[in-house]
């Protein structure tokens, strides 16, 4: 029966007074802001946004179609939270944590079906717990009391729940446990179990955020090599369509060597997350060789699945990625792409009539962007582990044109920026990243640590990189104008190397087999070849060779397959030395 | 069913009734008008008194005595086989004098999200016959493929001549034809006008096109309103023909601005607030829910590709309504003005377009090995052929090292032989191909450095005696 009586409404639940797409009214509803509701006959999820009077504002996660006013709303006096415990690897979950393979079995059908909840980790399956504390230990909020292997990769920690007192270890038993079983029991009464709950709208605990100073290799080499980001480290990578922002997400889902990966796709295409979900199984972790799926959690809210969902996915991401932090684990999240969350929150706030601020986007935009980012960084956990949230966020700009409010509002909070470029795309320069326009702030910071672990002078070739791209850059403009036979010979020699540094260097093909990885020492090593041609080649021009014959040396355009070579080390060495070789023969 | 005659305001499309029955939102409604007539709507918004009532045929002739009946059930669409070779109107009626139409099933046109779990991933190539797309921006089963044209362009006959040759490669193997999947069109219009229509209509009769196709027409003096209900219908078959009677569906739905202005008038009746250029803020949502109900389903054999087209307004890409297709589809192609003005049939500029799926479903097996290398290959020497031309103006060819010279022929030719095909060329992925390496041979050898070397060996031309497939193109 649809028409509940309004007048024996109970403390905890309320009528439909009006229903608009995902905006729903309900009356007489007992609610805090942000309590979960259930919402109509068929209970849909929802959350409560506003409340004005005796009418509570409430957006749905779920397709309001042929819901009407005079249906149930009852309040589960919950914030939306996440479930927190082993199994949420090798996962694919909706934008509130609902499992979708478990949907799909549920629905027993390839549409997601309305009304249908299943908790976050599955809470009958039974996982080898460890115990690290024995009785008389004293444990306090957020310590590790064991270790579940939950995929071949990653060990979960099982902590006490940062909200609790902690004290004594009265029992704590290895054994095989479900995740609601208690596994370690405090003197105080307190019950750890695997399984945790924690609001994704609040930031959890930490001790102390601290400077990152590791960096988060990623196998690219226009990242590691001249824009690299910090492990804990904050990314927007801003393009129009087709520039290659998921290409690029993914690559760094694939290499990027952090222990746990949060791939959020958010308001993005279905195709895309089918992509993820067959490809990472059969690829293999650079680390271990053991499948992506084993370090991965996903989150694939598309952009015809509802919008409500989309503006929470990305708080349950960042959630997840805490929860490993705090196990001491260095986490990166993929947001692809915020600006699909951006636009959900203006669709809501638009339904709300709330006053728009720039472009129609609500005017708490920048600070809630701010409080996503945020929560990133390299942190102390309480229990006394350091653990990393590294946020890279993909920006979709309308028109490609960054001055929008999303794009600037996060440039003003990230540090790494990796400008993805229209006019690269079109001529498959890929990754399309505009090394002209691209910055990133951490490079002092890590510049130690390349130097400690691939070459001393790393941060100098880098630097020397830059200043030949600058130039070229430069000369471009006059060769647009006069031509390019019209320049001086050593100009023109250095167009030739920034042209092996833009065709080899800086393009890498994400779907050659070798080259979609490259590490930093073969990134390095693909540096100094280009630069010994560079330094042979002008010394060849100072002993008088004409620019044409040191351009047309025959092994030189071998420098542009450096990437796809496996034994690189030596095919370097011989390139090397060829190339000397050949441009001495000729003076 | 309770009847009402409580309309209070009447606005644009939009008409407010007061109720005193819960109304599920999205819930259909007719309305009767003193002369007689039905119209029929839907419920946009829904409170305890008022309901806001889309009307699909326009307001005009309502008074506020006309009478008010929910349905109490939200848009179905009657779906059976039986509609290929059917011409309907954008609601979904037959308008072919053709028998009554006798439904299988009726479905909900909204259609909920696939679960993108119980995705299967796209990689099958679609043989369109086109070598602009075949080669350097493949389609494949599952995917959505927009044109970006603009007024005057022959974005119609693009849309034609891929409907009429596309086909799937199946594994030819005897008689796996039988139980492999077969091709069906379904065509969308959406305020396109009656010329247009015609010549999409004699097309499809004069190819036998026809009868394994289903056509929805809204044309330009339907009601606006109905184009937003137009492709959910279309797309409600696809799936249904698709999913459940395993065709391959192919969709063409023209042209998806007329259907973001019908969007823009709702909106605006509503009196919303207005996102970009007057456009609603859930435009990406709303096309999103149209454009993913693209794809391929786990353990079904159909698929059900799109081909939106769309003009954009001022032949401006970041116009909302191409910005918003660009980021939710797998990639676009682009009509160019330019090259239709130089007379290239299809007009197609290969630079900006994109397919994003296309890496997938090209290589060994299901195109040829040396796809990818020699698409990559052509685009970047294209590229620098269109860079010198800008240059050429200025400095004259004579200024040019004869490598930028051979670029600026390569250029030329890409254009002349590789996308000048003409609207009734039906080329194969080889001939394509093929066409491809005489004009990389152009090109001294060295120079095409994102090509496998095992692969210039095999099809780099020595000298113009093996370049004979373009003379016999010809």
């Amino acid at each position: 029966m649809s028409k509940a009586d309004t007048t024996d409404a109970v403390e905890d639940s309320g009528v439909i007074q009006s229903v608009s797409g995902p905006v729903v009214t309900a009356r007489d509803l007992n609610a805090r802001m942000n309590d979960v509701v259930y919402v109509g006959d068929e209970g849909l999820m929802g959350e409560v946004i506003e409340i004005e009077g005796d009418l509570t504002t409430v957006q749905v996660y779920e397709e309001t179609s042929g819901v009407g006013p005079g249906e149930p709303v009852e309040n589960t006096g919950e914030p939306l939270s996440v479930d927190l415990g082993p199994g949420m690897l090798d996962a694919i979950y909706d934008g509130v944590q609902r499992p979708l393979d478990v949907l799909e079995g549920k629905m027993g059908s390839p549409y997601l079906d309305r009304g249908v909840d299943a908790p976050g980790i599955d809470l009958e399956e039974e996982w080898e717990f460890e115990p690290e504390v024995e009785a008389g230990d004293v444990v306090e909020p957020g310590d590790i009391v064991g270790v579940v292997e939950e995929t071949v990769t990653i060990d979960h920690k099982v902590m006490v729940p940062p909200d609790y007192e902690g004290g004594e270890v009265v029992a704590a038993e290895s054994g095989s446990f479900d995740v609601t079983e208690t596994v370690v029991e405090l003197d105080n009464g307190e019950e750890v179990s695997m399984h945790q709950e924690w609001p994704v709208r609040e930031a959890r605990p930490a001790n102390d955020k601290k400077t990152p100073r590791t960096p988060l290799v990623s196998g690219q080499r226009i990242l590691d090599g001249l824009f690299p980001i910090a492990k804990g480290g904050t990314a927007a990578i801003p393009g129009p369509f087709g520039s290659g922002k998921t290409v690029t997400q993914h690559q760094l889902a694939k290499y990027a060597d952090a222990d746990i990966i949060v791939y959020v796709g958010c308001g993005e295409r279905g195709n895309e997350m089918t992509e993820v979900i067959e490809d990472f199984p059969e690829l293999e972790d650079p680390a271990n060789g053991n499948p992506l799926m084993a370090r991965t959690s996903l989150i694939a809210n598309t952009s015809n699945m509802p919008v409500a969902a989309r503006e929470s996915c990305i708080y349950t991401g960042i959630t997840i990625a805490e929860y490993y932090r705090d196990m001491g684990y260095d986490v990166a999240l993929m947001a692809d792409s915020t600006s699909r969350w951006a636009e959900a929150m203006r669709e809501i706030s638009s339904r709300l009539e709330e006053m728009p601020g720039e472009e129609g986007y609500p005017a708490y935009l920048a600070a809630r962007l701010a409080q996503f980012y945020e929560r990133a960084g390299y942190f102390e956990n309480i229990n006394g582990t350091e653990g990393s949230v590294s946020a890279i966020g993909a920006v979709s700009p309308p028109g490609g044109d960054f001055s929008e409010p999303v794009t600037q509002n996060t440039l003003r909070i990230v540090k790494t920026f990796w400008a993805l470029d229209a006019d690269l795309a079109e001529r498959r320069h890929f990754p399309s990243i505009n090394w002209n326009e691209s910055y990133s702030l951490y490079k002092d910071q890590l510049d130690p640590w390349f130097e400690d672990e691939v070459a001393d002078d790393w941060a100098e070739r880098r630097q020397w990189a830059v200043d030949v791209l600058d130039e070229e850059t430069e000369l471009q403009e006059i060769v647009q104008l006069v031509g390019k036979d019209a320049l001086p010979d050593d100009q023109q020699l250095t167009l030739e190397v920034a042209r092996y540094l833009r065709e080899a260097y800086l393009q890498q093909n994400a779907f050659h087999p070798v080259d979609t990885f490259c590490p930093p020492e073969k990134t390095y090593l693909m540096l100094t070849t280009i630069q010994t041609f560079n330094d042979e080649a002008f010394d060849a021009l100072d002993a008088g060779v004409p620019v044409e014959e040191i351009i047309d040396i025959e092994s030189a355009p071998r420098i542009n397959r450096i990437g796809v070579q496996e034994d690189y080390e030596e095919y370097v060495e011989d390139l090397k030395s060829e190339i000397t070789e050949e441009l001495r023969s000729l003076y | 069913m309770k009847e009402y005659q409580t309309i209070t305001e009447i606005s644009g499309p939009l008409v407010y009734a007061e109720v005193d029955e819960a109304i599920g939102y999205d819930e259909i409604v007719e309305i009767e008008t003193a002369q007689g007539e039905t119209l029929r709507g839907q419920v946009l918004e829904s409170s305890e008194d008022v309901v806001a009532i889309q009307v699909f045929e326009g307001t005009s002739g309502i008074d506020r005595d006309a009478s008010v009946r929910f349905l109490g059930e939200t848009m179905k669409m009657p779906v059976t086989e039986d509609l290929l070779g059917r011409v309907l109107d954008g609601s979904g009626r037959p308008i072919d004098d053709g028998p009554e139409i006798v439904p299988e099933e009726r479905q909900d046109i909204v259609g909920a999200a696939i679960n993108p779990y119980s995705r299967e991933y796209p990689e099958e190539f679609i043989e369109t016959g086109v070598s602009a797309i075949d080669g350097m921006n493949t389609l494949v089963r599952g995917q959505k493929l927009p044109i970006f044209s603009s007024s005057g362009q022959p974005h119609s006959e693009l849309a034609m001549q891929i409907a009429r040759q596309a086909s799937v490669p199946e594994e030819e193997e005897g008689g796996d034809d039988e139980e492999g999947s077969e091709f069906a069109v379904i065509f969308g219009a959406m305020g396109i006008t009656q010329e247009e229509a015609n010549e999409f209509m004699e097309d499809f009769e004069r190819t036998g096109a026809l009868e394994r196709s289903v056509v929805f027409m809204n044309l330009a003096d339907d009601p606006a309103v109905e184009r937003t209900v137009t492709p959910r219908m279309v797309l409600t078959t696809a799936e249904y023909l698709a999913f459940e009677k395993d065709y391959h569906v192919l969709v063409i739905l023209t042209d998806m601005t007329n259907y973001c202005e019908a969007l823009r008038e709702i909106g605006a009746a509503r009196e919303e607030v207005p996102g970009r250029r007057g456009y609603p803020g859930y435009m990406y949502t709303d096309l999103a829910q149209l454009y993913e109900r693209a794809g391929r389903i786990k353990g079904r054999e159909g698929s059900v590709t799109q081909i939106p087209i769309l003009t954009m307004p001022g032949d401006d890409d970041t116009h909302p309504i191409p910005d918003l297709t660009g980021y939710i589809t797998e990639g676009q192609i682009y009509v160019d003005p330019d090259l239709n003005s130089q007379g290239l049939q299809p007009p197609i500029n290969v630079l900006p377009s994109l397919s994003r799926l296309m890496d997938d479903g090209i290589g060994e097996g299901l195109t040829r090995a040396d796809h990818a290398d020699v698409k990559d290959q052509m685009f970047a020497a294209y590229a620098e052929g269109e860079d010198l031309r800008d240059l050429v103006n200025i400095v004259g060819r004579e200024a040019l090292s004869e490598l930028d010279n051979k670029y600026l022929d390569f250029a030329d030719a890409f254009e002349s032989e590789f996308i000048d095909q003409g609207f009734e060329t039906n080329r194969d992925i080889d001939e394509t191909l093929s066409i491809g390496w005489d004009l990389l041979s152009m090109l001294p050898k060295d120079a095409l450095n994102r090509i496998d070397e095992e692969f210039i060996e095999e099809h780099y031309r020595e000298d113009d005696s093996e370049r004979k497939v373009v003379e016999a193109a010809d």
